[in-house]
C-alpha cells in the first residue's frame, strides 16, 4: 500500500515537472531551435546579460507589480480596518460582496470590463490612455481583494480589550492603532503584499486587455513571441526565475524551521499556520 | 455601541470609491455594450444571437471540458494532498514547496513546454518512435486541452484540501479506528466528509480558471474547436463585435455566479483557504 | 488631525515616489515613437542582425539633438490591428497594415495623411508601388514590402504526385491532421475562394456561402488555425502543408530544406504593406521622419535580409550584394520573391484584396464565425462528462437521502 502511494506521488511529480525539465533542458541548447536539442551550451545565459527585450519587460513587470501590491496593500489594509468597523451589517455585506467580485469574475471578464472603460474614458477625452496607468489600476483592483482577504482574520483575532487598554493608558487612537492594532495585523498585511505582488507577476490575461501601445508586461511579451519561432533565451531567463524562486523558498523554509519567522511566500505560510492553529 | 475613531470610519472610504469606479462601473460597461448596437440603439439581438445553437454547443462544451478537467484535478489531487499530509512535517513543507514552484513558472510557457511535449515531432512521440510506434496525434485534440487545464490548474486543487486534511484532528482518525473502521471506511466516512470545505474551494478554483481560459484552448486545441473564453477574445480582439462579446461575457458571468453559489450551499461557510 | 496626516503621508509618499519614477521614466525632452508592425518583420533585436530600432534611435539623437525611445510591439493580423486602432486613440505613431486594411481605415478616417517633404528617400519607391487603388493621390502611405501567398509543403511527408500546383493540396484527405490553415478571415476565406476560381472581392452572398462551405469541409482534416505558429509547425515538421506568404517561405526554408514552395495556378492573394500613420499619433514629424529611416539603404536591405519579404525600395531589389545574400538562403529566392518580366500592376488589379462594404464585412465576419464555431470534436468527450454529471448527481442525492433519515432517526 505505503509503496503504491510513494509510486503515485512520485508519479504525480514527475508529470508536474516535465514541461520545466523541457524548459531547463533547453534553456542549454546550443542551436537557436526550441524544438531540437542540439547540444549543451550556456550561450542564452550569457545573452541575457547583454539585456534586450525580454530583461527589459522582466523589469516593467517586476516594477509594476511592485507598485500595485504597495498601493493595494495600503488601500487594501485600511480599508480591512473600515470594513471591519462598519456599524451597519448591510453595508458591510454589501462593500465585501463588491469586493469579492474581481476574485469571483473569471479573468477575461475583469480584463474586458475594464478595457470597456478605458477605452471608453479614452474616447471622451481624445487621448490615448492605455498604457501603465490603466495596467497598474487594473492590477490593483484585482489584488485589492486578496489583501483585504488576509488581513481581514487577523482583525477578527484582535482582542478589542486590547486597544481599550492602549486608550485608557493615555494612546490617543491613532497611537493605538500604530503601537498595538498595527503590529497585531502585520503579518496578514505582509502575506497580503506578497500574494498582491505574485499575482501581478503572474497575470496575463487582466493585462493583454489592457495594455497600450506603451507598456509591455513579461507575460504579454511571451505571448507575442510563443506565435512565433522564439530564442531559447526566455527559456534561460524563466529558468533563473524558477530556481531563484526555488532558492527563496528554502531558504524561508530553513529560516522558519529554526523557529525563526520571516518574510515567507504567503501560501506556504498560510499552510503552516492553519497547521499550527490546528495543534493548539 | 463605542464611538468609532475617524480612522476607523473613513478607512475603507478610498477603497470603496475604487470599488465602485474600477470594479462596478466597468460591469455596466459590459450590461450597456449587451443590450445595445453598433450604433448605440437597444437591442436584444445580441442575446439571440448567442441563443443560437452553435453559441449554445460552446458554452455546452466549455462548462463540459471544465467538469472533467476539474473531476480529473479532484481524482488526482485528493490522494496525493492526502498523501502528502500524512508525510513527516519536513518532507511535507518540501513537497509542498514542490507543488506551487511550477506555479511561478509563467503559465504560457508552461502551457508551451506542454506543446512541444505532446506535439507530432514532439519529445513524447520522438521517444515512442525509437520503439517503432507511428506518432500519435495528441495535440490539438480535446484530450489536450483537457490535459494542459488540469496541468495547470491541479496546484489549485492539491493546496486547499491539504490544508484542510493537514489541520483535521488527528484523534478522530484513532477513534475511527477504535470503533472498527477499516482504513478504507476511515477515509471515506471521516476523513472526506471533514475535507469537504477544502474540496469545495479547490473545486470553485478549478473551474472557473478552466471555464473561462482562452490561451489554453488557443494552444492545445488548435483552434479547431472553440471553447468560451477563446470566443470572447475573438470578438474583442479580432471580429470586432463588442456587443455579442460583452454578451458572451455577461452570460458567462451569470453561469459562474449561479454554479458558485451551488456550490457555497454545500460547502461550510468557511470555505477553506484562499491561496 | 496632523497626526494622521502624517501616518498616512508616511505610507504614500514612497509609493508615489515609486510611481512617479516608474510612470514618467521619460525626460520632458525625450520624444517616444509606439510602433505597431506584424510579428518578424522587422529587423531588431537579434544580437547578430542590423538592430533598425536601436540604429535609429542613435541617428535620431545624433542629427535632431534630442533623445528618442522606441515602443515595439506586434499584432498577428490586420483584423486585430483594427479591432486597437479603430476608437483613433490607440497611441500608436506608425503601423504597417496590409492594402485592404489601409483602405479600410483611410475610409473611415483613420489616417493622417502624411507630409512627404519628411519622406524624401520615399523617391527609391518604385513607381510600380505609388498611386495603387488604396491610396490613389499618394497622400498617406509608403509601401514597405509586398508579396504573395503560396503553398509550402514538406517534401519528406508530401507525395510528389500529389502536388499537382493547385489549391487541391491543401484539401487533400491523404495529409489529414497534417494541414495548416490562416487563422484569419481574409486569408482563410481567400484560399478557399481562389480554389473555387470565385472573385474574393465580391459582394455576392452565395459566392462568400459557398466558401464557407469548402472551408467547413476542410475543417475535419486540418491540424489547426495558425498565423505566425505556422513558423514552428513547418520547420519542426509537425506539419505537412501551410498556405502562407512568400518571405515567410524563404525564412522556415533555411532552417528545413525540405520544404518546398509554389504558387498556386488558380491564382493567389497578392499584397502590399505601406507604413502609415494613425489618427492620434502623438507626434507625426518624428513618425515620418521613422518612416524616413526605414527607406533608408542599410536599415531597408536589413529589414529585406532579416523578413525575407520582397522590397519595393529600389536601393534595395538592385543590391548585387543583397541578390547575393538571398540566393545563398535559397537558390530560386530571388525568382521566388521577384519574378521575371512580373507585371506588378496588372497582376495586382487581379489578385489583390480590396476593402469590402460595411454590409459585405459583417456578412463575412459572420461566416467566419460559423467556421470557428462548427464542430469538429468526437463525441466521446461528452458522453464521459454525461457520465460524471450522472455519478456526481448520484451521490448528492444518496446523500441527501442518507443525511435526511438520520436525521429523522435523531428526532
Amino acid at each position: 500500500m505505503k509503496k503504491v502511494s510513494n509510486i503515485y506521488t512520485a508519479l504525480c511529480f514527475l508529470i508536474l515537472y516535465a514541461p520545466v525539465a523541457v524548459m531547463i533542458l533547453f534553456s542549454f541548447n546550443s542551436s537557436d531551435s526550441i524544438f531540437s536539442f542540439d547540444g549543451f551550451s550556456l550561450q542564452w545565459y550569457k545573452s541575457i546579460l547583454n539585456g534586450g527585450e525580454a530583461v527589459d519587460t522582466l523589469i516593467n513587470s517586476l516594477v509594476l507589480a511592485a507598485l500595485s501590491a504597495v498601493i493595494s496593500t495600503v488601500v487594501g489594509t485600511a480599508a480591512a480596518i473600515g470594513i471591519f468597523h462598519m456599524k451597519h451589517k448591510w453595508i458591510k455585506n454589501a462593500t465585501m460582496q463588491v469586493t469579492n467580485i474581481p476574485m469571483m469574475n473569471p479573468d477575461i471578464v475583469t480584463g474586458i470590463s475594464m478595457m470597456l472603460l478605458f477605452i471608453t474614458v479614452g474616447t471622451l477625452i481624445k487621448a490615448n490612455i492605455l498604457g501603465f496607468g490603466t495596467i497598474l489600476i487594473a492590477h490593483i483592483t484585482f489584488s485589492l481583494p486578496y489583501v483585504i482577504l488576509s488581513v481581514m482574520p487577523k482583525l477578527r483575532q484582535l482582542d478589542p480589550n486590547l486597544t481599550e487598554a492602549a486608550l485608557d493608558l493615555g494612546c490617543t487612537p491613532m497611537q493605538a492603532f500604530l503601537k498595538v492594532e498595527l503590529p497585531a495585523i502585520l503579518p496578514g498585511i505582509i502575506s497580503g503584499m506578497i500574494m498582491a505582488f505574485t499575482l501581478s507577476l503572474d497575470d496575463f490575461v487582466i493585462s493583454y486587455f489592457t495594455t497600450g501601445a506603451s507598456f509591455k508586461t513579461f507575460p504579454t511579451y511571451i505571448y507575442s513571441l510563443v506565435k512565433k519561432p522564439f530564442k531559447p533565451n526566455i527559456y534561460a531567463l524563466s529558468s533563473i526565475m524558477t530556481v531563484a524562486v526555488l532558492v527563496l523558498l528554502i531558504i524561508s523554509n530553513v529560516i522558519s524551521a529554526r523557529g525563526e519567522s520571516s518574510g515567507k511566500p504567503a501560501k506556504v505560510k498560510k499552510q503552516r499556520r492553519t497547521r499550527k492553529e490546528a495543534q493548539e | 455601541m463605542k464611538r468609532r475613531s475617524l480612522l476607523q470610519r473613513f478607512a475603507a472610504a478610498p477603497h470603496i470609491a475604487w470599488s465602485v469606479l474600477f470594479i462596478i462601473i466597468p460591469l455596466l460597461f459590459i450590461i450597456y455594450y449587451t443590450f445595445t448596437d453598433a450604433s448605440g440603439g437597444f437591442t436584444l439581438e445580441n442575446l439571440s444571437t448567442i441563443a443560437s445553437p452553435e453559441y449554445l454547443m460552446i458554452f455546452l462544451r466549455s462548462v463540459m471540458f471544465s467538469i472533467l478537467a476539474t473531476v480529473i484535478c479532484l481524482l488526482i489531487g485528493y490522494p496525493l494532498a492526502y498523501r502528502i499530509a500524512s508525510m513527516k512535517p519536513r518532507t511535507q513543507r518540501i513537497a509542498i514547496v514542490l507543488v506551487m514552484l511550477p506555479m511561478w513558472l509563467n503559465f504560457l510557457i508552461r502551457t508551451y513546454c506542454l506543446k512541444i511535449l505532446l506535439n507530432d515531432q514532439g519529445i513524447i512521440n520522438t521517444f515512442l518512435g525509437n520503439f517503432g510506434i507511428e506518432p500519435l496525434k495528441l495535440l490539438n485534440t480535446s484530450g489536450a486541452v483537457i490535459f494542459a487545464m488540469v496541468y495547470n490548474y491541479l496546484p489549485y486543487m492539491i493546496l486547499p484540501i491539504y490544508t484542510v486534511i493537514s489541520k483535521m484532528d488527528q484523534n478522530l482518525l484513532t477513534a475511527a479506528a477504535d470503533l472498527g473502521c477499516n482504513r478504507f471506511q476511515t477515509l471515506t466516512k471521516v476523513v472526506l466528509p471533514l475535507s469537504f470545505s477544502g474540496i469545495m474551494s479547490g473545486v470553485t478554483m478549478v473551474f472557473v480558471p478552466s471555464i473561462s481560459t482562452f490561451y489554453i484552448s488557443d494552444a492545445m486545441g488548435g483552434r479547431t474547436f472553440s471553447l468560451i473564453g477563446d470566443t470572447i477574445e475573438r470578438q474583442f480582439k479580432e471580429a470586432d463585435n463588442y456587443n455579442v462579446g460583452s454578451a458572451l461575457s455577461l452570460v458567462l458571468m451569470i453561469l459562474i455566479i449561479i454554479s458558485m453559489s451551488i456550490m457555497n450551499k454545500y460547502s461550510d461557510d468557511d470555505g477553506g483557504v484562499v491561496v | 488631525m496632523k497626526r494622521y496626516a502624517r501616518f498616512i503621508l508616511a505610507l504614500f509618499l514612497p509609493t508615489l515616489l515609486l510611481g512617479w519614477m516608474t510612470a514618467l521614466p521619460v525626460s520632458a525632452d525625450e520624444v517616444t515613437l509606439n510602433i505597431y508592425n506584424w510579428g518578424e518583420y522587422l529587423s531588431y533585436d537579434d544580437e547578430e542582425c542590423y538592430d533598425v530600432l536601436k540604429e535609429f534611435e542613435k541617428y535620431y539623437e545624433e542629427t535632431y539633438g534630442r533623445s528618442i525611445k522606441i515602443n515595439y510591439s506586434e499584432f498577428d493580423s490586420n483584423e486585430s490591428l483594427y479591432a486597437k486602432i479603430k476608437n483613433g486613440v490607440s497611441g500608436y505613431d506608425v503601423i504597417i497594415p496590409s492594402d485592404y486594411m489601409i483602405a479600410r481605415l483611410i475610409d473611415e478616417n483613420l489616417l493622417e495623411k502624411l507630409n512627404y517633404e519628411n519622406i524624401p528617400n520615399y523617391q527609391y519607391i518604385d513607381d510600380a508601388f505609388k498611386g495603387l487603388y488604396y491610396d490613389p493621390n499618394n497622400e498617406y502611405t509608403v509601401p514597405y514590402t509586398y508579396g504573395r501567398v503560396g503553398i509550402i509543403y514538406n517534401s519528406e511527408m508530401v507525395d510528389k504526385t500529389d502536388v499537382n500546383g493547385t489549391w487541391d493540396l491543401l484539401w487533400n484527405e491523404n495529409y489529414r491532421d497534417k494541414i495548416l490553415q490562416f487563422n484569419n478571415s481574409r486569408d482563410a476565406f481567400g484560399t478557399a475562394m481562389y480554389k473555387l476560381k470565385l472573385d474574393v472581392n465580391t459582394t455576392d452572398e452565395s459566392a462568400w456561402q459557398q466558401a464557407k462551405e469548402e472551408l467547413i469541409a476542410q475543417k475535419p482534416i486540418l491540424k489547426s488555425f495558425v498565423m505566425d505558429e505556422v513558423f514552428g509547425e513547418m520547420m519542426n515538421g509537425d506539419a505537412a502543408i501551410a498556405a502562407y506568404y512568400a518571405g515567410d517561405y524563404l525564412y522556415m526554408y533555411e532552417d528545413n530544406d525540405a520544404l518546398c514552395f509554389y504558387y498556386p495556378e488558380e491564382g493567389s492573394n497578392l499584397f502590399v504593406d505601406a507604413m502609415c500613420v494613425p489618427k492620434g499619433c502623438q507626434n507625426k514629424e518624428a513618425a515620418e521622419i521613422f518612416i524616413n529611416f526605414m527607406l533608408s539603404r542599410d536599415a531597408a536591405i536589413a529589414n529585406a535580409e532579416c523578413t525575407y519579404y520582397a522590397s519595393p525600395n529600389s536601393l534595395v531589389y538592385n543590391d548585387p550584394e543583397y541578390a547575393e545574400y538571398m540566393n545563398s538562403i535559397h537558390e530560386d529566392a530571388m525568382d521566388i520573391l521577384y519574378p521575371e518580366d512580373f507585371d506588378f500592376h496588372g497582376q495586382y488589379d487581379k489578385y489583390c484584396f480590396k476593402n469590402l462594404d460595411r454590409d459585405t464585412l459583417n456578412m463575412v465576419n459572420g461566416l467566419w464565425e460559423d467556421v470557428k464555431l462548427s464542430d469538429s470534436i468526437g463525441i466521446s468527450v461528452y458522453v464521459l462528462c454525461i457520465l460524471v454529471i450522472v455519478v456526481i448527481v448520484v451521490m448528492v442525492v444518496r446523500h441527501t437521502v442518507v443525511w435526511k433519515r438520520r436525521s429523522k432517526y435523531y428526532d
